[in-house]
């Protein structure tokens, strides 16, 4: 059984329905540590030695965030910016996260249609990501597609609910290493037979 | 069985140990309990003691002079100097008041002028002993009531000096009463006249002020720096016996004097030595002069004729009363501090011992109406924390304001119930920034002034002392979820807490402390939640002293999370350390000693190391070796 670190960067984290009842499902399952940065860090003061720790004792990293501005949360930034360390998480001694699985699941207000080079945000979820995924890469860890609530602006209840059992199955599938090969070539982890909504 | 020392000591001992004890536990005030110990041990119950407890009462007034004394290192001259209107004004009019009633009463009940004017003197100076034990008990000093009170007796000590000069000019008897043991013949203003006599006065004042700054103060330097802890006791001891010889050798009263000299050395670096060092010989003495009050009440006395004595001793208690009620009218105190002012100063006091037995000796008073004003002014005494009991159980709760206020029945209890203790600088900001987030705290706090404006604002508010644990269960402590101790009186925050530990454990309790000595007990007491005063606002300062030179904001910002954390760590490390240490060390050089612990850790700790992230060069440097 492999463990799952859920990096959770939300600012206004009261507000937001969706995140709350994503984390409000995964947050009790075992081996699943739900790490609420805001909450630890409110004053952006990260304390590293303790967050390597938690990294070296989880396998399977997942940065939880709404998808601000095309990008993370700002204390996500920091906690990259500090956590991640010369020649701990990268450089020629930097070993530390080697083969260990990351992914961003993120929540955007626009839809799937409007990430796209004809939509009005003109590039895809996948390349907005890209310093993500060269950041877990330069870390040697496997990048997988990231898992996206999308259009949450007119996001029913219903759908909501699907949502939020996929990322528990998800949560499942990463545990239990019973994800397929294929998964790379997905541009969303929802697109995944076992998770697909309809 | 009397006679023997020792035995007499091991009396008051054991009565003070076990009849204040009881008075406590019944929730009493300890003046209660040391009276009720005297008149037990007395001549006329138990009979331990004998007639020699008019000695005692005389050596243990001196526990009044140290009380004075440390009163005055508390009051800093410029706080005195603002003070003065109210002394003067509050003060003068009491005891012209008081003394113009009582005159009238005596008058009429067929004394002659001068015994009545005698009497009425000293029927208008209270009790500073009983008063100011209980202001002090119940941490009422620096409310309006509490000024009050104490500028009035200030007044009274002032006022004595010129009764005493001026009873003998009332004696037409040359030779004087051979049994007065306590004539003030040795006093040197009697032989001046009275223009000398306020020079005298003037003269001795300013030696005070003179002595105290550039005598006494390097004396306790250079005592301080032979580190014998014994040398400062008896320092602390030769200040106030040397201000008390040399107030009585001019004929002032010692406790005035031991006042002023107080004053004088409230702004010294030795302040809180002084103050730990005399503390406990005050209580003793205090304690012991209660004591001797209460067995000085003469029974026999009482019951030749009990209905005389009764109804003066009412009449003078209600005349007090008026007068004090109608002075706090004056002030515009509200009513319930005027209530407060009326019954905790409305008895004789122990002057009253000293101007009577003073007019005995002048052959003013005979010896019968003597004994019956001194019965009488023990009574008065001893009646006190009585009526103040009576006062603060069933009329202070009924007027003025009250203990608690029914809220609208439209107010929601919020599920979470949160308690703050004191609404002073630091309490009020807690209370405005939980309001701005819609949480309503419940707001203890003794100051009736505040209590009102709060309640005019909305509060929930509760009045009186919050370490009274029928006061925190009305306020609803039992539904609490946090209680906040937002005062800087560890002897309140520890209450709180022991009556938290005992009763409602699932109260988290979060404490507000003045500094880390204040950190260390609580945290040995296993308070988990600690909140210094003196640590965020200093370093905040020095932050911005670093950025005036040129530091980045940002990078001081991070270290200075990092030092509070170094320094709570190291707090909570050096708690346990303390621990053995007994209670009365040397105040100063355990500062300096911890001073010097922390700067050694500090140096250990080096210069801040600027961390490495956001550091190019770190990477390049370490880029560099790899290649070589």
């Amino acid at each position: 059984m492999k463990k799952v670190l859920v990096l959770f960067s939300h600012p206004n984290y009261e507000k937001s329905r969706v995140n709350k009842v994503l984390i409000n499902h995964i947050k009790d399952i075992e081996n699943v540590t739900v790490h609420d940065l805001y909450e630890e860090y409110p004053d952006f003061h990260i304390d590293v030695k303790f967050e390597k720790e938690l990294l070296n004792t989880h396998d399977i990293i997942i940065w939880h965030h709404p998808f601000y501005w095309y990008s993370c949360p700002p204390l996500m930034k920091q906690w990259i910016d500090m956590v991640l360390e010369f020649n701990w998480a990268y450089g020629p001694e930097g070993k530390a996260l080697h083969n260990k699985i990351c992914l961003n699941a993120i929540t955007t207000g626009g839809s799937k249609e409007v990430y796209c080079s004809e939509g009005y945000n003109s590039f895809t979820v996948a390349q907005f990501l890209r310093p993500f995924e060269q950041t877990a890469n330069l870390c040697g860890m496997n990048y997988l597609p990231p898992f996206a609530v999308m259009g949450t602006h007119n996001l029913s209840d219903e759908k909501l609910e699907r949502y939020k059992l996929n990322y528990g199955k998800l949560i499942d599938l990463l545990k239990s290493d019973l994800l397929l090969n294929n998964v790379e070539q997905t541009s969303f982890i929802n697109d995944y037979p076992q998770l697909k909504n309809e | 069985m009397t006679g023997s020392l020792l035995f007499e000591a091991i009396m008051f001992l054991l009565g003070a140990i076990i009849c204040v004890s009881i008075a406590k536990r019944l929730g009493l005030s300890s003046v209660i309990g040391y009276l009720l110990a005297g008149v037990l041990i007395g001549p006329y119950v138990l009979g331990f003691i004998g007639e020699e407890g008019e000695d005692i009462l005389h050596f243990a007034e001196f526990g009044v002079v140290m009380m004075l004394f440390l009163i005055g290192l508390e009051i800093e001259p410029k706080n005195f100097w603002k003070m003065r209107k109210t002394i003067l004004g509050m003060g003068g009019i009491q005891v012209a008041a008081t003394m113009l009633l009582s005159y009238l009463l005596f008058n009429f009940l067929g004394f002659d002028w001068k015994v009545s004017l005698v009497i009425s003197m000293a029927v208008a100076l209270s009790s500073t002993a009983i008063a100011m034990q209980t202001i002090k008990e119940k941490g009422l000093m620096d409310t309006n009531f509490g000024t009050s009170a104490f500028s009035i007796l200030l007044f009274q000590d002032i006022i004595v000096i010129f009764m005493l000069g001026f009873i003998p000019l009332l004696s037409t008897s040359v030779s004087t009463n051979a049994t007065n043991t306590h004539s003030e013949s040795s006093s040197l203003l009697e032989s001046l006249p009275m223009g000398f006599q306020t020079l005298a006065i003037i003269l001795s004042v300013v030696l005070i002020i003179v002595v105290g700054k550039y005598l006494i103060v390097p004396m306790l330097r250079k005592v301080a720096k032979t580190g014998v802890r014994e040398l400062l006791i008896a320092a602390a001891l030769l200040i106030v016996f040397g201000i008390s010889f040399l107030m009585e050798f001019v004929g002032i009263s010692p406790a005035l004097g031991a006042f002023l000299g107080g004053v004088v050395l409230s702004n010294s670096e030795y302040k809180h030595e002084l103050e730990s060092t005399l503390e406990p010989f005050k209580n003793l003495l205090l304690g012991l002069f209660f004591m001797a009050v209460g067995a000085s009440i003469n029974f026999i006395v009482i019951a030749k004729s009990p209905f005389t004595i009764g109804g003066i001793l009412i009449a003078i208690i209600l005349i007090k009363a008026f007068v004090l009620y109608v002075t706090g009218t004056i002030f515009k105190l509200k009513l319930d501090q005027k209530l407060l002012l009326t019954f905790s100063l409305a008895q004789v006091g122990e002057f009253a011992f000293v101007l009577l037995s003073f007019a005995f000796g002048l052959n003013i008073l005979e010896q019968e109406q003597m004994d019956m004003l001194l019965v009488i002014t023990a009574l008065s005494m001893a009646i006190t924390p009585i009526i103040s009991i009576v006062n603060e159980r069933f009329i202070l709760p009924k007027v003025g304001t009250k203990e608690s206020v029914k809220r609208p029945m439209d107010h929601i209890a919020k599920s979470q119930k949160i308690i703050l203790v004191g609404f002073g600088h630091f309490g009020s900001t807690i209370g405005r920034f939980l309001r701005s987030h819609g949480v309503e705290a419940t707001i203890l706090d003794h100051d009736s002034n505040r209590v009102d404006f709060l309640r005019k604002m909305g509060f929930e508010v509760y009045y009186g002392d919050a370490t009274r644990e029928d006061l925190l269960e009305s306020a609803g402590i039992a539904e609490a979820k946090i209680v906040i101790c937002a005062t800087n009186k560890i002897a309140v925050s520890k209450a709180i807490s022991k009556i938290i530990k005992e009763k409602y454990p699932h109260v988290e309790l979060m404490i507000r402390t003045k500094n880390r000595y204040d950190a260390y007990e609580l945290l040995n007491n296993g308070e988990q939640n600690i909140y210094r005063e003196s640590l965020e606002t200093s370093l905040v300062l020095a932050k911005d002293v670093l950025s005036k030179m040129g530091f980045r904001k940002y990078t001081l910002n991070r270290q200075v999370q990092n030092f509070i954390k170094y320094d709570e760590d190291s707090l909570r490390r050096l708690a346990t350390e303390t621990k053995r240490e007994d209670a009365y060390i040397f105040k100063a050089k355990k500062e300096l000693e911890q001073q010097e612990k922390f700067l050694n850790e500090d140096f250990k700790r080096g210069i801040v190391e600027f961390d490495n992230h956001w550091d190019s060069e770190h990477i390049r440097e370490i880029l560099n070796k790899s290649k070589k």
